[in-house]
C-alpha cells in the first residue's frame, strides 16, 4: 500500500467521484453533515457548497503529503546505513593468546558500496580514554563465520555472522592480560556509523579443543596398537614379504665376502623426525649383523645428536651380538651439518673405501641423487628408503631396492621379528583400515550431501577436519 | 676462486683425483668452521648467555643443564646420564611429531579426498562433470580416490597381496610410479637451472674484463690431470 505510486491514491480522491460520493448520501456522516448545513445560520448554502470541494482537495493534499512522507521514510529507512548489530569481542578461544576474536550480525546492507572497519585501542583510565585506530576495513559481504575452519564444536556465532580475528603483529600490538577496546563502523562513502566499544582481554588458553579430533585418534591409534601388541605376544602374526628388507642380509653378506665395509647413513634430519628414528632402530638391525659377521661398520654423520645416539645404538648391538670387544667408537662420525659439503664428503669416502653395501635411510634432500650415483658408480649393493617422497624417484632408479614411505617404518619390526614392533605394524594396519573406511564413509556422504544440499553430513565429515 | 672450486669439483666428472679431494675438503673445513662459529654466536652467546647473565632469565639453566649431561659422555662412569639427555630429545620429538603427523598426513588427506562424486546442478539435475582440467570434477575426484584407496592398500603389511588384492595393490604401485615419474622430470628440470647457473658464470669468467679466469684455470686443471694421470701410470699397480 505505502509502495503504490501516488497516481493511485490521486485517483482515489478525484473531484468526479466525490462529488457522486456524495450525491448518492451512502456515506453515514452524509445526514450528519446535511442537518449541520442546514442549521448553519451565517454561511448560504451556496457558499457552503462552493467551499466544501475546496476542502476536500486541501484534506487530500494533505494527506497526499503524509503518505509520502511515511512511505519515502521507509524506503529511506531501508537504504540508510545501520550500525552493526550483536557485536560481541571476546578472547579468542583455544589458541596461545594475543588474540581477540570479533563477531556481529550479517545485515541486509551487506552490499558492495558498504564496507566494515574494525577500530581498535588500548583501554585508558576511561573507555573513552583510550585512542581508537582503524585497523582493518573489508567490504561488507566478506569475513563470514562459514569460512572459517572450526569445526562445528568450537564454531562460535551464526555461520551467517561476521568475524574478524585481531592479531598481534602487522603494526598491532596484542599482549596477554592487558584490556582493549574494539568496535566496528559499517561505512558508505563518507558516512560512518559506530558500533558499541567493547573491552575484551586475550589470554592463553591451556587446551586447544580445535584440534580434539587429533587426540581422539591419536587415542583411538593407540589403544589399537597397544591391542595389536597384546595380541601379538600371544599368537604369531603374518607379516607380507618386503624385497627391499630381504635384501639387507645379501647386502652385508656380500660386504662381508669381499672384506669391504658398509656404510649407512641415517639422513638429513635430527631425531625429533620419525624417519631418523626409524634409520636409527634399522642400524641396530644392522650393526648386530655386521658385528656377528665382524664387518666393518661406517656411519657418517650430519647432526651430532644423531650421532650420539647412533653411537649408543650400535654400541648395545655389538654387546648384543656378543661382540662388545669389536665396537669402535669411530665407526659413528660427524662430518659437518652444511649439505653439499656432508655430499661430497661421503661421495668421497665411497670412492676411496669403496664399501660394498650403501644404505640410505632416513630423510634426504637434493643430496639424495648425487650420494646414490656415485655410490652405483662404486658398483656397491644399494639400499635405500625414506620418506621424503620428492627424492624416492631418485632412489627408485639408482638403487637396488627401495623402501617406500611406511616400508621404512615397517623395517624394523620385519627384520627383528619381535611381538612388540610386529604388534606395532599390525596396528598400524588397523589404523589404516580405520582411514580406508573413513574415506569410503566420507565419500558417500559428501555425495549425498552435494545431491540433497543436506547439512548433516557437513556434520560428521568436520570431524576428520584439520583444524590448528 | 670461485671458478677454481667449480673446475675442481667438475673435475670429479674424470674420476677422483688430487684436484676434487683438495675442493672438498676445502669445502668440508669451511662449512665446519661456519657452524661452530654460528652456533658459538647463536646458542652459546644469544640463547644462553645473554639471556640469562643480561636479562636474567634464569629458567634456561634448565635446558643448560639437560644439554650439559650430553657432555658426560667424555667421562666413561657418568656417560649414563647423557641417556637422559637422549631420551628428553627423542620423547619431545615423538611428541611433537605425532600430533603433526596426524594433522598433515591424515586429517588433511581425509580432507582433501573426500569429496562429492556427483552434484546438484542448478537446475536441479545430477551431474557428472568430465573436465579433467578442474581439479574438483567428478572424474577428477574418483581418480584421486582410486589412487588414494589403492596407494593406501599397498602398505598394508599384515595382509597378504593376492587375488583382488593383488589387483589394488598393483594398482596402487602404478599410482606411485606414475608421481614418481612426474617428480623426477621436475626434479631434473630444476637441476638443470642449476647447471646453467655454474656454467653461465664460468662463462661470465672467461671475459677479458675479468683476466679470463675461466680460460686460464681450466687450462691449469686439465693440464694438472694429466700430469697426474701420467705419473700414476708410472707407478706400480695397487697390490691390495
Amino acid at each position: 500500500m505505502l509502495k503504490k505510486p501516488p497516481s493511485v491514491f490521486l485517483a482515489s480522491f478525484r473531484s468526479s467521484t466525490y462529488r457522486a460520493y456524495w450525491r448518492q448520501s451512502t456515506h453515514p456522516l452524509a445526514s450528519d453533515r446535511s442537518e449541520r448545513f442546514e442549521r448553519s445560520s451565517v454561511c448560504t448554502s451556496l457558499a457552503l457548497h462552493s467551499l466544501r470541494p475546496c476542502r476536500r482537495i486541501f484534506l487530500n493534499f494533505l494527506l497526499l503529503i503524509v503518505v509520502y512522507g511515511v512511505s519515502s521514510t521507509i524506503v529511506l529507512a531501508e537504504d540508510q546505513l545501520a550500525q552493526p548489530a550483536q557485536v560481541q569481542v571476546f578472547d579468542t578461544p583455544n589458541d596461545g593468546g594475543k588474540s581477540l576474536t570479533v563477531v556481529w550480525a550479517a545485515g541486509s546492507q551487506d552490499r558492495e558500496d558498504v564496507r566494515y572497519e574494525i577500530w581498535f585501542g588500548e583501554v585508558g583510565d576511561s573507555i573513552e580514554a583510550g585512542p581508537l585506530k582503524v585497523i582493518a576495513e573489508f567490504p561488507s559481504a566478506s569475513h563470514y563465520v562459514r569460512e572459517s575452519k572450526h569445526g562445528w564444536w568450537t564454531r562460535v556465532g551464526a555461520l551467517t555472522d561476521h568475524r574478524f580475528i585481531v592479531r598481534d603483529g602487522k603494526g598491532i600490538e596484542l599482549k596477554d592480560g592487558v584490556r582493549y577496546q574494539v568496535a566496528v563502523a559499517s561505512v558508505r562513502g563518507t558516512e560512518r556509523l559506530m558500533g558499541p566499544k567493547i573491552i575484551a582481554t586475550p589470554q592463553p588458553n591451556w587446551f586447544n579443543w580445535n584440534a580434539v579430533n587429533n587426540l581422539v585418534l591419536a587415542v583411538l591409534f593407540g589403544g589399537l596398537v597397544f591391542y595389536s601388541i597384546s595380541q601379538a605376544k600371544k599368537k604369531e602374526i603374518f607379516l607380507r614379504r618386503i624385497p627391499g628388507l630381504d635384501a639387507v642380509d645379501e647386502a652385508i653378506g656380500r660386504a662381508t665376502e669381499l672384506g669391504k665395509p658398509i656404510l649407512y647413513l641415517t639422513g638429513a634430519h635430527d631425531m625429533s623426525d620419525p624417519s631418523t628414528i626409524a634409520a636409527a632402530v634399522i642400524l641396530g638391525r644392522v650393526a648386530k649383523r655386521t658385528a656377528s659377521y665382524e664387518t666393518e661398520l661406517m656411519v657418517p654423520h650430519r647432526d651430532p645428536i644423531t650421532m650420539a645416539v647412533c653411537q649408543e645404538i650400535t654400541k648395545q648391538a655389538y654387546l648384543e651380538a656378543g661382540k662388545p670387544d669389536l665396537f669402535k667408537e669411530d665407526s659413528n662420525f660427524f662430518i659437518t651439518s652444511d649439505q653439499f659439503s656432508y655430499t661430497a664428503a661421503v661421495d668421497g669416502i665411497m670412492l676411496r673405501k669403496k664399501p660394498a653395501a650403501n644404505f640410505f635411510m632416513g630423510a634426504y634432500f637434493a643430496e639424495s641423487l648425487l650420494l646414490t650415483e656415485t655410490g652405483a658408480s662404486t658398483g656397491a649393493i644399494q639400499i635405500a628408503g625414506t620418506d621424503s617422497d620428492h627424492q624416492l624417484p631418485f632412489f627408485v632408479t639408482t638403487c637396488d631396492y627401495t623402501l617406500i614411505g611406511e616400508e621404512l617404518y615397517a623395517a624394523s619390526a620385519y627384520l627383528s621379528r619381535e611381538p612388540v614392533q610386529m604388534g606395532t605394524l599390525r596396528g598400524q594396519d588397523l589404523g589404516k583400515a580405520v582411514l580406508l573406511t573413513a574415506i569410503g564413509v566420507g565419500t558417500v556422504l559428501a555425495t549425498i550431501g552435494g545431491i540433497f544440499h543436506a547439512e548433516w553430513p557437513q556434520l560428521l565429515l568436520e570431524l576428520f577436519k584439520d583444524v590448528k | 676462486m670461485a671458478t677454481g672450486l667449480t673446475l675442481c669439483i667438475l673435475s670429479f666428472l674424470y674420476k677422483d683425483n688430487p684436484l676434487f679431494k683438495l675442493a672438498e675438503h676445502l669445502y668440508v673445513g669451511v662449512s665446519v668452521g661456519y657452524t661452530i662459529v654460528k652456533a658459538y654466536d647463536t646458542v652459546l652467546v644469544h640463547l644462553i648467555f645473554k639471556p640469562i647473565v643480561e636479562n636474567g632469565e634464569w629458567v634456561l639453566l634448565v635446558p643448560v643443564t639437560i644439554g650439559s649431561l650430553m657432555l658426560t659422555r667424555y667421562v666413561p662412569k657418568a656417560s649414563w646420564l647423557s641417556r637422559y639427555a637422549f631420551a628428553f630429545i627423542v620423547g619431545v620429538g615423538s611428541g611433537l611429531a605425532i600430533p603433526r603427523t596426524i594433522s598433515s598426513f591424515i586429517l588433511k588427506q581425509i580432507e582433501d579426498t573426500v569429496r562429492p562424486l556427483l552434484m546438484l546442478a542448478p537446475g536441479g539435475d545430477v551431474t557428472f562433470t568430465w573436465d579433467l582440467h578442474n581439479p574438483a570434477s567428478s572424474l577428477n575426484v574418483i581418480i584421486i580416490l582410486i589412487g588414494v584407496t589403492s596407494v593406501l592398500f599397498y602398505f598394508f603389511f599384515s595382509v597378504e597381496h593376492t587375488g583382488p588384492g593383488r589387483v589394488v595393490a598393483r594398482t596402487g604401485v602404478m599410482f606411485l610410479m606414475i608421481s614418481f615419474g612426474a617428480a623426477f622430470g621436475y626434479t631434473v628440470m630444476a637441476r638443470m637451472s642449476l647447471l646453467i647457473g655454474r656454467l653461465t658464470d664460468l662463462i661470465e669468467f672467461s671475459d677479458a674484463s675479468y683476466g679470463r679466469p675461466t680460460v686460464w684455470l681450466a687450462l691449469v686443471t686439465i693440464g694438472t690431470l694429466i700430469f697426474l694421470s701420467r705419473r700414476t701410470q708410472g707407478e706400480p699397480p695397487d697390490q691390495h
